[in-house]
């Protein structure tokens, strides 16, 4: 019930309350409830992933594919494989990339254009409400066995790179991250089976 | 008056004419100068230029915290660098806003092509291009990709990119509300880089005011309600400088004020009489003026440090004329003055002893009080007494001196106990060996603990470690030292990816050298060939010529525009990084390269051999690894080692000085013993009160020899020529003139400003024991010497 009142509260706070008020019908509040527990009670995760670019500058999209790697709550590590390898590690705010011999460090608080691209999917990882609701108008449907995390970024700086993020789910697994630009271009992230160890 | 006594005058008068113009003349400063060698090594020299003209030295770090919230420091930061961008006072102004850095970010865009390190023949090739485009869509790919695709159909190959990955963006501060802020986000943060020169603390000290108005004018504009708590917190160099001369200048006119009130009330109440406090002052003031004159003949200025140790010159030259005053026998110039004499020349040789110091404060003290000492015992002599009324007289002191006499025959009978004073200092010193010494320059700096804490603070939030590490790369032009610069940056960038360094600084990342500018735009193909090798180069990649058609004209455009030079940098944050790593010097051109070390602040010391090492692989640029903060210190030990030396040289003089005149051996051992002994009763003391001896203090240590002999030859005199003068009042004598030079050190003690204050707590104790134990262990003159100090008085 508090955890209720926190989500109206958030959300007038941010003044998306007029746009909400219908909220608990459209979404069912139970599922999602539980969708982000059984998230947040998962503890790490090693995934495969292949990655679409679609960018309207180029004549083909763009991909790739490797593996992410999840330690709750706040270490995401994707690993690119192909075509270059590559490693972006996230990890409290701070987002470490390794090309060739060289690492780049970057404070997302710094950059918040890239906030969308990588807190969308760790927050949704640790279950974090509070923290995809620092960013995003947070729209759930769909049931426990298959669901959909509609994320738009509520901050005019953020919306102005990012137009939405759609985040598909069974139970406690994300499947597919499709991530739509303001401009047009979109990628969309493919999660492939568990990587055993 | 008589007539030597008013060729005397005249003299006086007319010398006191010349010596007051000499002063009103003279120039006078209170920078660094008076820690900085006088004849510097090679190193030295570039140790000097650094900390005077060096990149830091023009460094305003500014912090803006209370306030409503951390929209109004934002506000207020953007005010004060708006209002400071428009003062020719400062150079740059930094707080991380967009419109700054916007500037920045197009200067870097439009010249890629020439500041690019990989700008290379290689890239253009076919196969360059091709991998270099490659390296550019694999980069969309990431969460950076929103921001670089901006720029990908001007700049396929990424020389934008390559650039900053160069400069290293690094430690940036966090930007809150537009503007750079501390990590808790409490303070706004700022960099105000200072036009004037490093030395010129007018020119700084005028720039910490236009900050201070800045500000002021800033906090009107914002609503009263957001003003509660507001502050401006300011650092650096400049800031430093401007407040350690007002602190010295603060200090040596609070102490020399209250010294001279001390010492007048206490000449006051024991002469009951004015004029006699008059003609007391006037030997004073006479050498005083005279030192001043002479410092400012035999040095370039008077550094205010120096009058500082000036007030010292009051414990001690006040004491001719209470010697006069007191002990007014008829023969006074028969009885007393060789006494004078003499402890003046013992005290001559002490301070002489520091004229050959490479520490220009410590020589300039050593003129001074020569000078002055000099100039107040010739006073006290040829013109003071022609000034005294026929019938002057102070109050008869006799009574007091022989209730001194008396008091110092019964302390007598325990002096056996002075045999513990060697015994307790010398365990001591002796438990405290480790850490006798003070060995960091630092020690002399009179800013506040608290002052550089805040400095470390904001230069780690700020991104600007203080400068320890440079290279400095010298040629006689500046093309030259930019070539130089340019091969040792090639050589110093794969000891980054080796982990030896942390980064560096070059000047030529923001100006490179003509020649390597045009070999850059040669290596750029004409249109009509880069339009072919391009479609070549695309061949099977998901991008096609005609997306990337604003890179030709860009390319063309860079080949043919004219060669960068520093008029282009104006206006961005890069000009005053190329003023501050580019510096003429005496001998031609100095470029800097600062190096980082790798996560902590000090370079190892094999990290610094492999960097010297890759020095030496370029043995035609001339360059040379600095580390400031131990060439400093390195510099510090120097001045601490020389002035034992020349202490010990002074207590040398001295002791020869005395051996000549005395022509007895046991005679001068009496006269030293007393001075050694409370100079080790001074050092244990010190040391065991946990202080760290310093400069200052051997120079107290030399101080308490030479005024101390004054004391010792009065006992000696007593006991060696019983009926000359009178005892009781050469007690009493001594008494007034010691607790003078106590009172006067004393005051120093206090002081904030540690070298003062080092020398005061020396001295003070110093000479109080040096009167005790010359008392204690002066021979009794005659079986009974207080009866006979009693016939021969009265």
């Amino acid at each position: 019930m508090k955890r209720r009142a926190d989500y109206v509260g958030v959300l007038a706070a941010v003044g998306f309350a007029a746009t909400c008020a219908a909220a608990p019908e459209s979404t069912p509040q139970p599922a999602f409830e539980q969708v982000l527990q059984l998230l947040a009670a998962r503890r790490h995760g090693h995934v495969t992933f292949t990655e679409v670019h679609e960018l309207a500058l180029l004549d083909r999209p763009l991909q790739s594919s490797g593996e992410l790697l999840y330690a709750a709550p706040d270490r995401l590590e994707k690993r690119t494989l192909k075509p270059k390898a590559e490693t972006l590690v996230l990890e409290q705010g701070v987002l470490r990339a390794r090309r060739g011999r060289r690492t780049y460090v970057m404070q997302l608080r710094d950059y918040p254009q890239v906030v969308p691209f990588v807190e969308s999917i760790r927050a949704t990882l640790a279950g974090d409400r509070a923290a995809l609701e620092r960013y995003f108008r947070v729209e759930f449907d769909g049931s426990l066995a298959q669901w959909t995390l509609l994320l738009v970024p509520v901050d005019a700086s953020l919306a102005a790179a990012v137009k939405d993020i759609r985040i598909e789910g069974e139970r406690d697994a994300i499947r597919a991250v499709q991530i739509r630009q303001s401009d047009g271009d979109r990628s969309l992230l493919t999660i492939g089976p568990e990587v055993t160890p | 008056m008589s007539r030597p006594g008013a060729a005397g005058t005249l003299i006086w008068a007319l010398l006191c004419i010349i010596a007051a113009g000499i002063v009103a003349r003279a120039t006078y400063t209170a920078d660094l100068s008076a820690f900085l060698p006088r004849s510097p090594t090679a190193t030295q020299q570039l140790l000097v230029e650094q900390l005077r003209a060096g990149p830091a030295a023009h460094l305003i770090l500014v912090a803006l915290e209370g306030g409503a919230d951390a929209r109004t420091r934002a506000q207020l930061s953007a005010q004060l660098a708006r209002q400071l961008r428009s003062d020719p006072d400062f150079v740059a102004v930094n707080n991380g806003d967009a419109a700054g850095l916007e500037k920045d970010r197009a200067f870097l865009f439009s010249h890629r092509y020439l500041l690019s390190e990989t700008a290379t023949p290689q890239r253009f090739t076919v196969a360059g291009l091709r991998a270099a485009i490659s390296d550019s869509l694999d980069a969309l790919a990431t969460p950076e990709g929103a921001l670089l695709k901006a720029l990908f159909t001007r700049d396929p190959t990424g020389e934008m990119l390559a650039i900053l990955d160069a400069l290293g963006t690094g430690q940036m501060p966090r930007t809150l509300d537009g503007v750079w802020s501390s990590r808790d986000g409490a303070r706004a943060l700022l960099i105000a880089q200072t036009r004037g020169a490093g030395s010129d603390t007018d020119a700084q000290q005028a720039a910490c005011q236009a900050i201070r108005r800045a500000f002021a004018l800033g906090v009107a504009a914002i609503p009263a309600g957001d003003r509660r708590g507001v502050r401006l917190l300011m650092s650096g160099p400049p800031v430093f400088a401007v407040t350690s001369r007002a602190m010295i200048k603060g200090e040596v006119m609070r102490l020399s004020g209250l010294s001279a009130a001390l010492v007048a009330l206490l000449l006051l109440s024991v002469y009951r009489s004015l004029p006699g406090l008059l003609l007391t002052l006037v030997p004073v003031a006479s050498g005083a003026l005279a030192g001043v004159a002479a410092v400012a003949l035999g040095f370039d200025a008077v550094h205010g440090i120096t009058l500082g140790f000036g007030i010292t010159l009051i414990g001690e030259a006040v004491d001719y004329s209470i010697y006069l005053l007191v002990q007014s026998a008829t023969d006074w110039r028969h009885s007393v003055w060789p006494t004078i004499r003499l402890g003046m020349l013992t005290s001559i040789c002490g301070f002489a002893a520091l004229l050959p110091s490479g520490f220009p404060g410590l020589a300039q003290l050593g003129l001074y009080s020569v000078t002055g000492l000099l100039a107040a015992a010739l006073v006290t002599r040829f013109v003071l007494p022609g000034w005294l009324p026929r019938n002057f007289a102070i109050r008869d002191l006799s009574a007091t001196g022989e209730r001194l006499a008396r008091a110092l025959q019964a302390l007598r009978r325990v002096r056996a106990a002075l045999v513990l004073v060697p015994l307790l200092a010398g365990t001591a010193l002796y438990l405290h060996r480790s850490t006798l010494w003070s060995r960091e320059l630092s020690a002399l700096s009179p800013i506040p603990a608290a002052d550089l804490a805040l400095d470390e603070e904001l230069r780690t939030e700020v991104g600007a470690p203080d400068v320890r590490y440079v290279i400095v790369a010298s040629a006689a032009d500046r093309e030259s030292v930019l070539l130089a610069a340019q091969t040792l940056a090639a050589r110093l960038t794969p000891l980054i990816d080796q982990g030896v360094i942390g980064g560096f600084e070059s000047p030529t990342r923001y100006l490179p050298a003509l020649a390597v500018q045009r070999a850059r735009q040669a290596s750029l193909p004409a249109s009509p060939e880069l339009s072919s090798r391009l479609k070549e180069a695309l061949a099977g990649l998901p991008v096609s010529a005609a997306r990337l058609q604003p890179f030709l004209p860009d390319v063309e455009r860079a080949r043919t525009a004219p060669l960068l030079s520093r008029a282009d940098l104006e206006g961005t944050s890069f000009a005053a990084a190329v003023d501050a790593l580019l510096v003429k010097s005496a001998g031609g051109w100095s470029a800097l390269l600062p190096l980082s070390a790798v996560a902590s602040a000090d370079l190892s010391a094999s990290a610094a051999t492999r960097v010297r090492a890759a020095l030496a692989q370029e043995p035609g640029v001339h360059a040379a690894l600095l580390d400031l903060q131990g060439e400093a210190n390195r510099l510090y030990s120097g001045y601490l080692s020389e002035a034992a030396q020349l202490a010990i040289a002074g207590f040398g003089a001295i002791v020869l000085l005395l051996l000549v005149v005395l022509r007895s051996p046991a005679r001068v051992v009496r006269v030293v013993a007393p001075l050694a002994l409370s100079v080790l009763a001074v050092a244990g003391l010190l040391v065991g009160l946990g202080e760290r001896l310093t400069i200052l203090h051997v120079v107290g240590m030399l101080l308490i020899v030479a005024v101390g002999s004054n004391y010792a030859l009065f006992f000696d005199r007593s006991s060696a020529q019983p009926h000359q003068g009178s005892v009781p009042l050469t007690l009493a004598s001594l008494l007034i003139a010691n607790s003078a030079t106590v009172l006067t050190f004393g005051v120093l003690a206090c002081s904030r400003v540690p070298v003062l204050a080092d020398l005061g707590a020396t001295v003070a104790p110093g000479t109080l024991l040096a009167l005790l134990f010359s008392a204690l262990l002066a021979r009794p003159a005659a079986p009974a010497p207080a009866a006979a100090a009693l016939a021969g008085g009265s």
